[in-house]
């Protein structure tokens, strides 16, 4: 695997896609669809999202256009990785009555091969958090790792950066630095672009093999390395100096009713987050009572159902909610997996039906004076 | 051991209401023999005129109470019934006929009817919970096949019923639709509307119109205030709030916001 850096026409792109193809994988990737760029299936380029790009606010996604031919020019939409790794309705096993007996019918299914194409840093940090989250312990999540073991990744580095982005403030990107098989810069011209590239493992490696391609000249390496640096000075920024122990201080700040004022308690910021895990577990029967089924899906600390325990509901008030989504994200989530919960992707800003931003409200907490106390013990971990 | 138990009787009951939610019992093609196989259908006029007498194990009601004989007759019927649970909209909140709650109802009968004094009528169209009480309420307008038939198996089998009473902006995410209200400025209710349709009208570039009724803790203030910034005006958020689950409380109280 002693690849240097290298550089791919679109016609590679589109052998590098076929050659996917040919090997089993369901080639995923970025495209159009409902007036945004969500991740579906890629047969060929043109399914890319060529010549658009977004503008993103809290609460606010419009597609443009962007005068060129680009096929990576945007940032990340409404869809992560995460719906492929970790679906959001999931059968677990079926039961049926037989004889007097329960038989168990696992979900046998063969995991589907998956090639993700696009991924962005962030998101391959993003893929880092959950493998941490459901193969990091005694406990392993099977349905994940069953997927996560066969996907294949391309990813591509952002050349700018989204009004909503602060992966540069968490480390996570904008530059692609590992989790990869292959990386590319796209570098536009007009209506033309070609890639600059890295290989990150031996199976990225054997695919480029298959691939026309040519090594890169150090001057297109420099010119992808500064397009990415674009994007590195383009994006709001987030404090993480301290900023488990200012949250840890600040339980009992009045800007969480503030906050909590304005939002909805929708739970759309957990399920647009990348890392945000949460599953709820149900069991269903047929009318005639001879199978059952259990199901999971995806859940959200926002909703009420979430935190019932015996008599009640644990988190009753949308402050209480608010807290815990974001206390999670930024602080407790390093107690409990050794690293920060949030990569900085910003779509729980834009996919907030009321343009709530973590980082606009973290600010205002900054002010750890009137919170007025903080927990003896900050090591639970609360989820 | 017991031996064979009898099959559990169910009957279902009409009030104020377009039969909308019964029909989705009937729309079970696939279901309806288990159905069938599942309960004695001791009582259901839409699908057969043979009527048994009670006790009822599982009374399926639907409608408001909009006259002063079916208040006394959901007396009657909560009395013959070991559990009732109501379906849909009309009798969970009071249905589009709870716009007579906002208005004079003699009014209307006096502009409808030729011979308004042969109407009988409540001031107020009224869920079936502000009568007597109810084991359990199933929304929608109408209601989810798919709901229906949880909640039955659910009350034939004694187990609670796994209808969650979140927002419906998680079935969009779940099933990857794209948000109408942040990629295309329209108004959504979705939010403070608690899922069970599956989030259909999004998926067809629609906004929430509420029909399941407001979601476990809804803040219709705040998702009024965007809805101000999108450009919606004050009569068209009223008018939002108050269709199939005009009665509902946090709904109403809203729509009176922009009265
Ligand atoms: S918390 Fe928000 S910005 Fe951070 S990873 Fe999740 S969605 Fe992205
Ligand atoms: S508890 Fe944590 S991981 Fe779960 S939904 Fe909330 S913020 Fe996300
Ligand atoms: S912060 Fe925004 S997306 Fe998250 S629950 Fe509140 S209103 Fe919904
Ligand atoms: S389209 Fe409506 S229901 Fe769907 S996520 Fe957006 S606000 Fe929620």
């Amino acid at each position: 695997m002693s690849k240097g850096p290298f550089k791919l026409e679109r016609a590679g792109l589109l052998q590098l896609l076929q050659a996917l193809k040919t090997q089993g994988y369901l080639t995923l990737g970025p495209t159009v669809r409902e007036g945004a760029i969500v991740y579906d299936e890629l047969h060929r380029l043109e399914d890319l999202p060529i010549g658009y790009t977004d503008h993103q606010e809290g609460g606010s996604y419009r597609l443009e256009q962007r005068g060129d031919g680009a096929m990576f020019g945007y940032n990340v939409g409404p869809h992560s990785w995460k719906r492929f790794m970790h679906p959001p309705i999931l059968r677990l096993f079926r039961a049926r009555q037989a004889n007097g007996d329960l038989e168990f019918e696992s979900e046998g299914e063969a995991a589907p091969k998956y090639a993700f194409i696009g991924v962005r840093a962030c998101e391959l940090q993003a893929i880092r958090v959950q493998d941490r989250v459901f193969l990091g312990g005694p406990y392993q999540d099977p349905h994940y790792k069953a997927r996560r073991e066969q996907v294949f990744i391309v990813a591509v580095n952002c050349t700018q950066a989204g009004h909503t982005c602060f992966c540069a403030s968490v480390e996570s990107g904008p530059r692609a630095q590992t989790g990869f098989d292959l990386a590319l810069t796209e570098v536009v011209d007009g209506e033309h672009s070609y890639f600059v590239g890295e290989v990150g493992s031996e199976a990225g490696a054997r695919l480029l093999d298959r691939v026309a391609h040519r090594a890169a000249q150090e001057a297109e390496w420099n010119q992808a390395l500064a397009l990415v640096d674009r994007a590195a000075r383009q994006m709001r920024h987030l404090d993480t100096q301290g900023l488990k122990e200012r949250l840890y201080q600040s339980l009992e700040h009045p800007r969480w009713q503030v906050v909590a004022n304005r939002c909805l308690s929708c739970g759309n910021c957990t399920q647009v987050c990348p890392t945000c895990f949460c599953t709820s577990v149900e069991d269903h029967t047929d009318l005639a009572g001879q199978v059952a089924e259990r199901t999971r899906r995806w859940d959200s600390c926002f909703t009420a159902d979430f935190s019932y325990l015996h008599g009640g509901s644990v988190r009753v008030s949308t402050l209480a909610r608010y807290r815990q989504w974001l206390t999670h994200k930024l602080a407790s989530w390093q107690d409990q997996f050794g690293l920060l919960g949030c990569v900085g992707c910003g779509r729980c800003i834009t996919w907030c039906p009321v343009g709530i931003d973590l980082t606009e409200e973290v600010a205002a907490m900054n002010d750890v004076q009137t919170g007025r106390f903080a927990p003896k013990e900050a090591g639970g971990a609360h989820v | 051991m017991p031996s064979k138990p009898r099959k559990p009787t169910l009957a279902v009951w009409k009030f104020a209401s377009c039969d909308g939610c019964q029909l989705s019992l009937l729309d079970c093609e696939d279901e309806l023999l288990a159905v069938a196989g599942a309960v004695q259908n001791a009582h259901f006029l839409e699908a057969s005129s043979t009527v048994m007498p009670g006790p009822y194990d599982l009374s399926l009601v639907e409608g408001s109470i909009t006259t002063p004989h079916d208040a006394l007759r959901i007396q009657a019927i909560r009395k013959n019934s070991r559990f009732l649970v109501t379906i849909g909209a009309c009798a969970t909140a009071g249905g589009i006929q709870a716009l007579r709650n906002f208005a004079d109802v003699e009014e209307f009968t006096r502009i409808v009817y030729a011979r308004p004094e042969y109407i009988q009528t409540l001031k107020h169209s009224t869920p079936i919970s502000a009568h007597v009480l109810v084991d359990f309420e199933l929304r929608g307008c109408p209601v989810s096949k798919a709901q229906l038939l949880e909640v039955i198996s659910a009350f034939l089998h004694k187990r609670k019923p796994a209808i969650p009473q979140h927002s419906v902006c998680l079935e969009c995410k779940a099933r990857g639709t794209v948000c109408v209200m942040v990629a295309q400025g329209i108004p959504c209710l979705g939010p403070v509307t608690q899922a069970g349709c599956g989030a259909i009208c999004p998926a067809y570039q629609r906004g929430c119109y509420g029909c399941f009724g407001p979601q476990e803790n809804p803040n219709t203030v705040a998702l009024s205030a965007w809805w101000t910034q999108l450009g919606v005006d004050e009569a068209a958020q009223q008018r939002a709030f108050r269709t199939y689950n005009a009665g509902a409380s946090a709904f109403s109280k809203e729509a009176e916001r922009h009265g």
